[in-house]
């Protein structure tokens, strides 16, 4: 099914794509909504649950309970300890991750067909009967604490720390979802229940299964494991302010290379001009040693091992970033180009060549992501979480192919503006004013 | 026993099935072709891996694998300085390269249609790099700004570089792939050109195709645009130093003011693979995973964050594949207020009791069941398959022995688990080491 697809994609030569990946929607009895790719050639599934909201969804005073609480999942559920439960789930040589960030709580497992209902049902424990014994807690509750105060003392995490806290202020994307020492030490057992209802409700859930598994027998699964969910959870919370200003902001710190985040407001994938803004960003910062930034700062300055730029499009907040490291003597030197480059860029010129590059690149790479079971179902649960119909990877790259000069010239002087780019710099930078 | 007859199961189905979509040829030049078979996209995946790398290097020019590494990037005689790259990209692909101590590695990732072009030009910069007089020195300043933010800004990365220069009395493994800084510093273009005459050719590398492609037509393509390069007949013999016996442990501490989790780490000297003779390597393979494969389930694990509690996080590894001897290390992130003395007296006393009492047979059945399950999970990434073979191809072994290795490590026991922790787990050839925060705090009891 996935080669049939991608042949076909490019059987009109990395331009348009003429079918769509077999993307199944499947309606279970008990009313969850998944979709399912079939892929029979490997003897495993890979199924991927989503939970929209992740840990922006903690309780007021509660910074850090999602995600104390998803890594403690595992950690004990039903009649089983941690270690029966990990132990089970080497016997099934089936593999459980739990991960959350910012937009989301996601669920991946691999399971193995010639087992896949023990998997299923150890997985269920974890799911809906964990049990955050005390200790369970506490064990992992220092482990986030080691985390937490490494990062204090990491300069990539102060970084984008410091520039999260800049963009967003109070919102919850403006602090860690680790949360701090002194609100995950307050954290209790009951905590982490109301942090469970709180994000792993069916309202809020997306579904992707792919590989060896037919519709018929993944309706009844998905009940089996996902039906004793709460029907709701939190409510969301409200849009962030992205409040950037430009200039400097630096964070004195003992290292021989300062660390550089630099942003301003982005633009989201509900905007007319995203895609113009997603090949700008292309041309600009994210092309690897095609991107001018690349070319500019290290190829031909050898300021830094590395520079890319993303649009950083969460679910309530937009804003373009990029980021790089450089020698305390060079950072200067590079901020300079970059703020040159990004003054360049607000122009929205682009040459031919630029724009036909940067389009069969995108174009052209795009189908290549799809290659694995957990790969695909990570794209389509993603897919989901953002609202996005099923044809989107279908009519994706035509958005791409379509976007003109005349387009990028716009979105250019409508977003970038060098004067609203800011920089957080963490070492201790020479010159910098 | 129904469990042990679910494992054959499993290795019946699964392994074979993966052998049987590899093949193998060799040019006349002597370049070597793997070709893996995987039709589920029309994707392909192109690797040429060198058979050489910072281990090679003489003394002095610690760096210059890697260096060279960054400037095949810089043209030839038809492709301009970052033309590469930008080609593949403008095709929709992806490209880069690594650098190991065994070995140097160039990839690409494209549709499949677009293997030519992607052949055609790694065959190019095989024997007609051109270095020019500009490129060089700037180059030199990314890979110290490469070390800076990989190793200088990273105190754990410090300290395993301390760690590994402990380790190795003899052996060039003391050294760092991206090198010494002050080294790094004085590298030139000469250096780096004279690397690449004394090493880069058909003979001295492997040629790894995978994805949707077939034998035949990767035998076609490469005998088009690989089949003309010359052999270097005067290829240097790989031979390197060795180390001594070991007697004397080691022990280093290091403080750091950007340490905030303490640890404690041990390396121990550990024979690699060999070609052929792969079993000891399994046996310490499966010993690394009973020891600390998984937080919640390994011996460590079990006794130091779950028992004693001195832990919050233990981990063990070994990696055979290797031309000459590597290392078999185990660490030990303290649970808060355990000071570092007492988390390694810690992990003295889980190994002794290990050692007094042996494998448990429930976790040896999991661990091969994991195993088996790898191999059927390990086909879904062509890439990684790519990889396993180019790997193991560059450091000397055979296809046989990458999928004899299943096998090796399935046929396992408990009794060369345990003699392999006797030879290895020695602390005469280990390396003990402290890594702390510069002002250590008070232990208030």
């Amino acid at each position: 099914m996935i080669r049939l697809l991608l042949a076909s994609l490019f059987a009109l030569t990395l331009s348009l794509p003429a079918r769509a990946l077999d993307i199944q929607d499947v309606t279970t009895p008990g009313g969850l909504d998944a979709w399912l790719v079939e892929a029979h050639d490997i003897p495993f599934t890979a199924l991927q649950i989503s939970f929209k909201g992740g840990a922006s969804l903690d309780a007021e005073g509660k910074r850090g309970a999602i995600n104390l609480m998803a890594a403690t999942l595992e950690e004990g559920a039903g009649d089983m300890s941690a270690q029966d439960f990990a132990a089970h789930e080497e016997r099934l040589a089936a593999n459980f991750g739990f991960d959350v960030n910012d937009d989301s709580l996601t669920i991946s497992a691999s399971m193995l067909s010639e087992n896949r209902d023990a998997a299923v049902e150890l997985l269920r424990q974890a799911l809906i009967n964990p049990r955050f014994d005390q200790s369970a807690v506490d064990r992992v509750r220092g482990q986030v604490q080691s985390i937490i105060a490494s990062n204090a003392q990491d300069p990539s995490t102060v970084a984008s720390r410091t520039f999260a806290k800049l963009a967003y202020g109070d919102h919850p994307y403006g602090s860690s979802i680790n949360g701090t020492a002194e609100t995950v030490a307050a954290l209790t057992r009951e905590d982490m229940f109301d942090a469970k209802t709180r994000v792993m409700s069916k309202d809020r859930m997306v579904i992707s299964a792919v590989g060896d598994i037919t519709a018929e027998e993944l309706a009844p699964m998905l009940d089996r494991l996902l039906g004793d969910l709460p029907e709701t959870g939190a409510q969301m919370p409200p849009a962030a302010k992205v409040e950037l200003t430009g200039g400097v902001t630096t964070v004195d710190f003992d290292t021989p290379q300062s660390v550089v985040i630099f942003g301003q407001k982005g633009i989201g994938m509900d905007d007319p001009d995203f895609f113009a803004a997603f090949v700008l960003n292309q041309i600009v910062g994210a092309g690897g040693f095609s991107s001018r930034l690349m070319e500019q700062v290290r190829e031909q300055r050898g300021l830094t091992y590395g520079i890319y730029t993303s649009l950083v499009d969460k679910d309530l907040a937009k804003t373009w970033q990029g980021s790089f490291a450089s020698a305390n003597a060079k950072a200067a030197e590079a901020i300079d180009v970059v703020r040159d480059e990004w003054a360049k860029a607000a122009t929205g010129t682009v040459s031919d060549k630029e724009l036909e590059d940067a389009k069969t690149y995108l174009t052209g790479a795009y189908p290549l992501r799809f290659d694995g079971n957990g790969q695909i179902a990570a794209i389509l649960a993603g897919m989901q979480l953002s609202d996005m119909p099923m044809d989107y990877i279908n009519t994706r790259n035509d958005k791409i192919t379509a976007v003109t000069k005349d387009d990028i010239r716009r979105v250019a002087k409508r977003l970038m503006d060098v004067d609203d780019l800011r920089f957080v710099v963490v070492g201790q930078p020479e010159g910098l004013d | 026993m129904l469990r042990a007859c679910l494992v054959t199961a499993i290795s019946l189905c699964g392994v074979p099935a993966l052998a049987a979509d590899v093949s193998s040829f060799t040019l006349e030049n002597g370049l070597q072709t793997v070709v893996i078979e995987d039709h589920r996209a029309p994707v392909v995946v192109q690797m040429v891996w060198y058979k050489t790398g910072s281990a090679d290097e003489v003394r002095g020019k610690s760096g210059i694998a890697h260096y060279l590494e960054h400037l095949m990037f810089k043209g030839t005689d038809t492709l301009a300085a970052g033309e590469l790259s930008k080609t593949v990209s403008a095709n929709g692909g992806s490209d880069n390269a690594f650098t190991s101590y065994d070995y140097t590695a160039y990839f690409q990732r494209i549709a499949a249609d677009r293997l030519p072009l992607i052949m055609k030009m790694e065959a190019d910069r095989m024997h007609n790099l051109q270095i020019s007089p500009d490129d060089w020195k700037t180059e030199r300043e990314v890979i110290l700004e490469e070390r800076a933010q990989r190793t200088d800004s990273d105190p754990s990365a410090l300290f395993a570089e301390q760690t590994n220069a402990a380790q190795y009395l003899n052996s060039p493994y003391g050294t760092p792939v991206i090198g010494w800084r002050d080294e790094m510093e004085g590298l030139t273009r000469d250096d780096a050109i004279a690397w690449y005459k004394r090493y880069y050719a058909p003979n001295n590398a492997v040629l790894v195709v995978a994805g949707d492609v077939t034998p035949e037509e990767v035998k076609s393509l490469a005998a088009e645009y690989y089949g003309p390069i010359a052999a270097n007949t005067g290829l240097p013999e790989r031979v390197r130093p060795q180390e001594p016996p070991q007697l004397a442990e080691r022990r280093l501490s290091y403080a750091d003011p950007r340490v905030a989790q303490p640890s404690v780490s041990r390396s121990y000297l550990a024979p690699e693979r060999n070609p052929g003779d792969q079993k000891q390597a399994a046996a310490l393979t499966v010993l690394a995973e009973i020891l600390g494969g998984n937080s919640q389930t390994s011996v460590l694990g079990q006794k130091l964050i779950f028992g004693s509690g001195e832990a919050i996080y233990v981990g063990a590894h070994y990696s055979g594949l290797s031309v000459d001897q590597t290392t078999f290390t185990l660490s030990v992130l303290p649970a808060a207020d355990v000071p570092l003395p007492e988390a390694e007296k810690a992990l003295d006393r889980a190994i002794a009791e290990f050692m007094q009492e042996g494998v448990d047979s429930d976790r040896f059945d999991r661990i091969k069941t994991q195993i088996h399950a790898g191999e059927i999970y390990a086909q879904d990434n062509v890439q990684g398959l790519a990889q396993r073979y180019g790997a193991a191809l560059a450091s000397g072994f055979s296809i046989d022995d990458v999928q004899d290795w299943p096998d090796t490590l399935d046929e396992v026991t408990p009794d060369d688990v345990m003699a392999a922790a006797k030879l290895v787990l020695d602390k005469r050839h280990a390396v003990t080491g402290y890594l702390e925060p510069t002002t250590t705090k008070e232990v208030s009891q």
